[in-house]
């Protein structure tokens, strides 16, 4: 047996493997193929203030190794939420964590503080970085002023554990996990997905109605990667790496490149209990190579 | 019906045309109910440029031998490499996916109208109706005789009328043009094929207030309803194809403007 436990803040997860957002659903959309208490945590779909229709079909492409998505952050808003999903969610037996999107400082404040009232959620996490939208995510995540800004006014309104979502379409993740650090976030994610676009030669048309959307998958998975790798060195706050995790090795490597923890992805669209399979296959990692806890190789690769 | 994923043995792999096959696949466990409309997600290996699963219709269901039948077209190297499946091979299915037909009541008189892959699902939706009790009408379009699918298995639960675009058997034109679509009273239709027929028939149905059910193909990646990719506008809002889905009633899909 292998000490999986770790702490994000003042949040115990009981292993370091959580569903990413976007990816998951609700958690019972998932239920029939695995026990969500077997997992860390689980980060339900993106939330918005608002009822949000998303962007209109063709919102998928798949590309090498991956795909494009263009969802556009469709949820039902906080207060059918609050009503018709929070009640199921508090009898979970895993921490369910929700992903906060809005347009303005306001709505994402608003948003937080409505959240915060929610006892069976114990942590909110900040997208500022969907690349979906026309106003907010992103376009907060890939300014350092605006960035600081929305964290800032964030941190205020929420109590209890905030974690930063980042994006990767930036030229130097460090000074996003070092704004994200000095603004009193107890953890960073990343990376959410990588702006990309695909063609349809036959009809000679953009594959998705947007145009451009969010690559992820294992083709991003090296440069996920490399900026989980850069983002941990910068900050003393807990780094969650994400982008392409397919299975325990892909984790493993997240893990020995700094992170604390690691989200799976869109490999649930494949393998609906990749998440499960990952937490068996770290700790059978940990037992055959001897360790006695998942810390003790956390960012390994900067020790050796 | 919970979903599982269960690898299941090719017993026979049968081509139709230069573009369809039909695949038959025994799941070793048995399988768990499978209504007409429903779906499966075949994971693809072997093949390094599919990443996705891909989405199949159920054609039939034979619960005797625990056997499934798929009617796939081959659209890309991920159904190609489908097609290329031996007996005794294995094929990983996320199933059984979405919701489905509405089957009619004793006495009423029902119409199964398709074309090209959108045969795949009325098969067992014909199978299913037939064993209720009530008589399934077909009426099947092909773009020439030669495209033709499945016409002897369609022929054994009741009539079937044929169109094809060349006049090459059958009706000239569309499904729509068949005299006994329009000349007779019918008071269910369930269509699945191109968009543009689908419309078609849709458009009829509505001038005449015949109740039907259509079965959409959208792009999908996850069919669970956890990646809101296959998204349908609906006078409810946007749903998905995969779980609210596939299967849809015409008066709440938002076709009335462009039918």
């Amino acid at each position: 047996m292998a000490d999986l436990r770790i702490k994000i803040g003042s949040l115990e997860l009981r292993n370091p493997v959580m569903l990413a957002s976007g990816t998951c659903g609700y958690g019972s959309e998932l239920e029939d193929f695995m026990d969500l208490s077997a997992l860390g945590a689980i980060i339900v779909k993106g939330t918005t203030l608002e009822w949000r229709e998303g962007n209109p079909y063709p919102r998928m492409a798949e590309t090498a190794a991956g795909m494009l998505n263009a969802v556009g952050l469709q949820n039902k808003g906080i207060d059918y939420f609050e009503k018709n999903i929070y009640p199921r969610l508090a009898e979970y037996d895993t921490h369910v964590i929700v992903n906060v999107n809005g347009n303005t400082i306001e709505e994402y404040v608003e948003l937080s503080r409505r959240l915060d009232r929610l006892q069976a959620i114990p942590a909110i996490e900040l997208n500022i970085s969907c690349p979906n939208v026309k106003r907010g995510g992103m376009i907060f995540g890939t300014n350092p002023s605006s960035a600081r800004e929305v964290i800032s006014a964030v941190r205020k309104a929420y109590s209890k554990t905030l974690i930063v979502k980042l994006s990767p379409n930036v030229t130097d993740i460090t000074e996003f996990a070092r704004i994200s650090e000095e603004e009193g976030a107890e953890a960073i994610s990343l990376v959410n997905t990588l702006l990309g676009m695909a063609i349809d030669v036959k009809t000679m048309k953009p594959k998705l109605s947007t145009i451009t959307g969010g690559l992820s998958g294992p083709a991003i998975k090296p440069v996920a990667l490399r900026m989980v790798w850069q983002a941990a060195r910068a900050v003393a706050i807990p780094v969650i790496g994400l982008g392409g995790i397919m299975n325990a090795d892909d984790a493993l490597e997240f893990i020995m490149a700094g992170a604390s923890a690691v989200q799976v992805g869109t490999a649930s669209f494949i393998q609906p209990d990749t998440a499960v399979r990952v937490v068996n296959g770290i700790e059978k990692f940990l037992v055959e190579k001897d360790f006695d806890s998942v810390s003790r190789i956390t960012g390994i690769i900067n020790r050796i | 019906m919970k979903k599982r994923v269960e690898y299941l043995t090719v017993t026979e792999n049968k081509k139709l045309t230069d573009s369809f096959f039909v695949l038959k696949v025994r799941s070793g466990g048995g399988l768990p109910e499978i209504k007409p409309g429903q779906f499966v997600q075949a994971l693809v290996t072997d093949s390094p440029s599919t990443f996705l699963r891909r989405p199949l219709s159920v054609h039939d269901v034979d619960y005797k031998t625990n056997t499934l039948s798929l009617l796939v077209q081959i659209a890309g190297p991920g159904t190609e490499r489908l097609s290329r499946l031996v007996p005794g091979e294995t094929i990983n299915l996320l199933y059984p996916l979405g919701n489905s037909f509405t089957l009619p009541v004793t006495g009423e008189k029902v119409l199964l109208t398709g074309g090209g892959c959108g045969m795949a699902p009325l098969l067992y939706l014909g199978r299913k109706i037939k064993e209720s009790g009530v008589q399934p009408h077909f009426a099947l379009g092909f773009r020439n005789r030669s495209r033709i699918l499945s016409y002897e298995e369609f022929s054994a639960l009741g009539p079937v009328w044929l169109s094809t675009e060349d006049g090459s058997e059958g009706h000239r034109g569309f499904v729509t043009d068949i005299p006994a679509f329009r000349g007779d009273k019918w008071d269910k239709v369930y269509s699945c094929g191109p968009e543009p027929m689908m419309k078609a028939v849709a458009a009829l149905c509505r001038q005449r207030e015949i109740f039907c059910e259509v079965s959409l193909e959208n792009l999908m990646a996850c069919g669970m309803g956890i990646c809101l990719c296959c998204t349908v506008p609906t006078t409810s809002g946007n749903l998905s194809s995969c779980t609210d889905g596939p299967v849809f009633n015409i008066n709440d899909l938002k076709w009335q403007t462009s039918g």
